[in-house]
This record gives C-alpha cells, structure tokens and sequence, in this order.
C-alpha cells in the first residue's frame, strides 16, 4: 500500500466512522464540548467582572493583576496541568476530594487556561470604548454603575469574541488535561470498535492516543471533528468582529 | 434669580492654570455665551459648570446650594443638566435608544419614553428616523441626535460646547432655532462655549470673554459689541487681537 492510498483509505473509513454516528466518537466529543464549555463558561463569569474591575478601579495590587493576567495569557498547559496534578494528587493538598483523573480536574486546568485569555482580550475590547462614550453617559445623568452598563454595551462584541477565544483555546488544548484527566475511557467493548465510551478523553487527548496506536482512521476522524468544531468557534468570532 | 454661582475659582493642570480666579454668576432661564479663542477655557469652565471636574480652587454653588462634592449631590445637581460636546458621541445602538438613554436611567416608563422621544426628535428635525442605526447618521444629523438626547429629559441647564463648531450654515441655523425654541417654550437656562461672534450676536442675551483661562469681562451682548469695558474684549471684538 503506498502513502495516498493509505491517506484515502484512512480518510474513508474516518468519514465513515463520523456519520455512522460511532458512540466512541461521540462519546469523546460529548466530554470534549462538556468539560471546555464549562470550564469557558465558569472562565467568562470570573473574566468578565474581573476586567471590568481591573478597567474601571483603582486598587492596591491592579498592576500585579495585570501583570499575572498577561503572564497568564502565555502559560504553558502542561505547567498547569502539572500544578492542578500535584494539588489533586492523594498525596497532595486537596488530594481527599478525589478529583484526579476526573472531568471535574480537567474543567479546572483548562478554567486555569482560558480565565487569563478571557480576561486579557476583555480589557483590550473595554480600553477600546471610547472615552467620550463614557463621558456622554456621565453628562446625561449616569453614574458609575451606568457608566459601566454602557461600557459593556460598547465592548459587546469585543468580550463575545473573547468568550469564543477562550472556547477555540480550550477545545485544542491537550498537554494540561492529559496529565490531570488521564484519557480514560471506560473498559469493555463497545460495538467492537475502541474500548468503550469516554470518560475523561476528549478529541485532543484521543488523537493523541490513537495516533500511537496507529488508528489513523479513528485519528483523522477526531481530527476532522475537532478542527470543524474549532472552525465554527473562529467562523463565529470573525462573523461577530464583522457586525461590529 | 441666579441658578450657578462660580466664586474664586481656579483649575491648575500641574503648572498650567487653566482657570484663573473666576467670579460669575448665571441667571435663570438666560443664553449666556462663554465667548474667547481656542485654548482660552471655555470647554473646562463647562466642565466644572457639569461637575465632571472638580476646580482646584474656589466654589461652584448650584441652585443656592454650595457643591461640596458628595456623590448623590453631585449625581442629582448633575440629572438636572445635559453638557452637548462639540462632536456628538454616538452609542452603538438606534436613534430612539440613544435619545431615550436619559429617561431610562432616570427610570421613566416605556409609554412616556415614547412620547418624550418622538417629541425630542421632532424638535430637532428627525421624526421618522426612530429605528436608522444612530451610526449611519450624517454629521449634521448626528449633533441634532445629541441634542435630541440631551433635552428629552427636560434638563434645567443645558450646556453646549461649541455645538455648531462642524457643522455647515444649514444645520447651523436649525441648531440655533432648537435653541431659541427650547430656552422660550421650557426656560431652559444655557450656556454654550463658541468663538463665533455672529453666532452670539444672533442667539446670546449676556457674554463672557475669556482670555487665557481669565474672565476678562461679563456683560450684555449689546455692550460688549458696542461699548466694551475692557481693552482686550474691545480688540477681540475688532478681530485685532492675534493669540
């Protein structure tokens, strides 16, 4: 078999294996989307409020938060993962919850992750608001809070895509949940192909594993699958930065 | 009967004084002109007149009482005036959300927001562009929005920052008329910063030249035309002063 048919019979049996609705596969893109959804979506309720404070007041200790915030931006996932190991670990701190190699370990590695990136492209987008729209706001009457509710009026589409920024980031990251998730699925056998239904494998980590285990059919079909959901995210990011 | 009172009053960025020891006091339902050249401080002499600044010196009493600066004082002095920069901004929104953001954070009902909005755009010559995308205005259209928005809530004062200054002779004189109309049929007071002498002449009952962040003299329109007391507002006046 030379290296084109290999390709094409790999990329056959991949589409296959998409739209027979495999349960493998879906099951491995069900905790792809459940674990970076969530932790996005926990990321965005601190990320959001946070540069709204780290914008509009004037604390003791913002510039340090800056300052982690954009160090944050550039944090290697395998350092987190690592760090959330060590804290979950039996041995370590907060090793009595038994959250290591749970979807719970990896929700918080990749909050870790993406919270800093929310954040930071947050801010740019409230810096971008112009200052007259704030003042216009204060000559009519607003105070603060009004001041604030224009703000992110302003800066809507801005923060959406930096929602979707933090979405794209996490659904391709695979070093910090591979460590804390442990890409596990459940044993037995399930319709004959894989080894059953994820548990805390998602599309990253299962391409990773199935690439060593040179199932390439199975690989190029979560590659697919992960690339056309990553697509869509920055399909929708460009569509919002349009309109705006 | 007097609604500001500006006594002693001195503004300073750093080393630049930008006010200079400014008396003056602003009569109820008056078009008062702060008249003087670029850079003289009119805008921050608005500024300080809508709290957005405080002076460095003196006092600012509004209404009778002396502003000292507690936040509700401020907020209520504040929802008693509009201040109307000399370029409009525009929320990203439609003509009657921008209109009605006065009333609505002034928790005013949906029926009356209604009634208050149409009625402010029908003044300013924009009835009917109700739901056009505020940003798509033209430049003329955009200040009248400004002003639509900033007289639907009824303001008692109403300060204008050289509100015609981009505008072309068109929109000028519909600006002027919105003006004339709004002080007669509401007694709104006003006072609005300009360098345009035959706008003061047009609109203006009193004037105030200033030069160099100093009130070199208040007087009627008419005075300061015809009979100036000071020597610097004469050569202003006359074009003969180069600054």
């Amino acid at each position: 078999m030379n290296s084109t048919d290999f390709l094409l019979e790999g990329m056959i049996n991949a589409f296959s294996l998409i739209f027979s609705l495999n349960p493998y596969i879906l099951s491995i893109t069900g905790v792809s989307l459940k674990v970076s959804g969530t932790a996005t979506l926990l990321a965005a309720l601190t990320a959001i409020p946070l540069a709204f404070a780290l914008s509009f007041c004037n604390f003791r200790g913002r510039q340090v938060m800056i300052t982690l915030v954009n160090t944050g931006m550039g944090l290697p996932p395998v350092f987190v993962g690592l760090f959330i190991f060590l804290m979950l670990v039996p041995a370590g701190p907060f090793g009595q919850l038994n959250w290591i190699f749970t979807p719970g370990a990896m929700i918080i590695a990749q909050y870790i992750i993406v919270t800093p990136i929310i954040t930071g492209i947050s801010i740019a987008a409230i810096k971008a608001v112009p200052r007259s729209i704030i003042e216009t706001a204060y000559t009519l009457g607003g105070d603060r809070k009004d001041t604030v509710i224009v703000t992110l009026h302003e800066a809507k589409f801005g923060i959406i895509t930096a929602v979707l920024a933090g979405l794209g980031r996490a659904l391709s990251e695979v070093g910090a949940i591979l460590i804390v998730g442990g890409n596990i699925a459940y044993t037995g056998s399930i319709g004959g192909i894989g080894e059953g239904l994820s548990y805390t494998r998602t599309l990253t980590t299962a391409i990773t594993l199935e690439t060593s285990r040179a199932d390439i059919s199975t690989s190029i079909a979560l590659g697919i699958i992960l690339v056309t959901i990553v697509l869509f995210v920055n399909l929708l990011a460009n569509a919002i930065q349009r309109r705006e | 009967m007097e609604i500001f009172r500006i006594e002693k009053l001195w503004v300073k960025y750093g080393e630049k004084e930008a006010l200079k020891n400014i008396d003056l006091v602003i009569r109820r339902g008056e078009i008062f002109a702060l008249m003087g050249p670029s850079g003289a401080g009119k805008t921050t002499l608005l500024r300080i007149l809508n709290l957005f600044e405080k002076p460095t010196d003196g006092c600012l009493v509004f209404e009778g009482v002396r502003l000292n600066g507690t936040h509700m004082e401020k907020i209520n002095a504040r929802r008693k005036m509009s201040l109307l920069f000399q370029t409009p901004s525009v929320f990203s929104a439609s003509v009657f959300e921008n209109v009605a953001y006065g009333l609505k954070i002034r928790g005013v009902d949906k029926d009356t927001m209604e009634e208050k909005v149409i009625n402010a755009l029908t003044i300013v010559g924009l009835d009917g562009k109700e739901r056009q995308k505020a940003r798509t205005l033209s430049g003329g259209e955009a200040q009248r929005m400004a002003f639509a928005r900033a007289i639907v809530y009824d303001p008692d004062i109403l300060l204008l920052d050289e509100p015609t200054s981009n505008l072309d002779p068109a929109n000028v004189a519909k600006i002027e008329e919105i003006i004339m109309r709004i002080r007669s049929e509401r007694g709104t007071t006003i006072v609005f910063a300009t360098h345009n002498m035959y706008q003061v002449k047009r609109i203006a009952d009193r004037v105030g030249i200033l030069l160099n962040g100093e009130l070199i003299e208040v007087n009627g329109k008419e005075r300061i035309f015809a009979a100036p007391e000071d020597a610097r507002t004469k050569a202003f006046v006359n074009g003969e002063m180069i600054y």
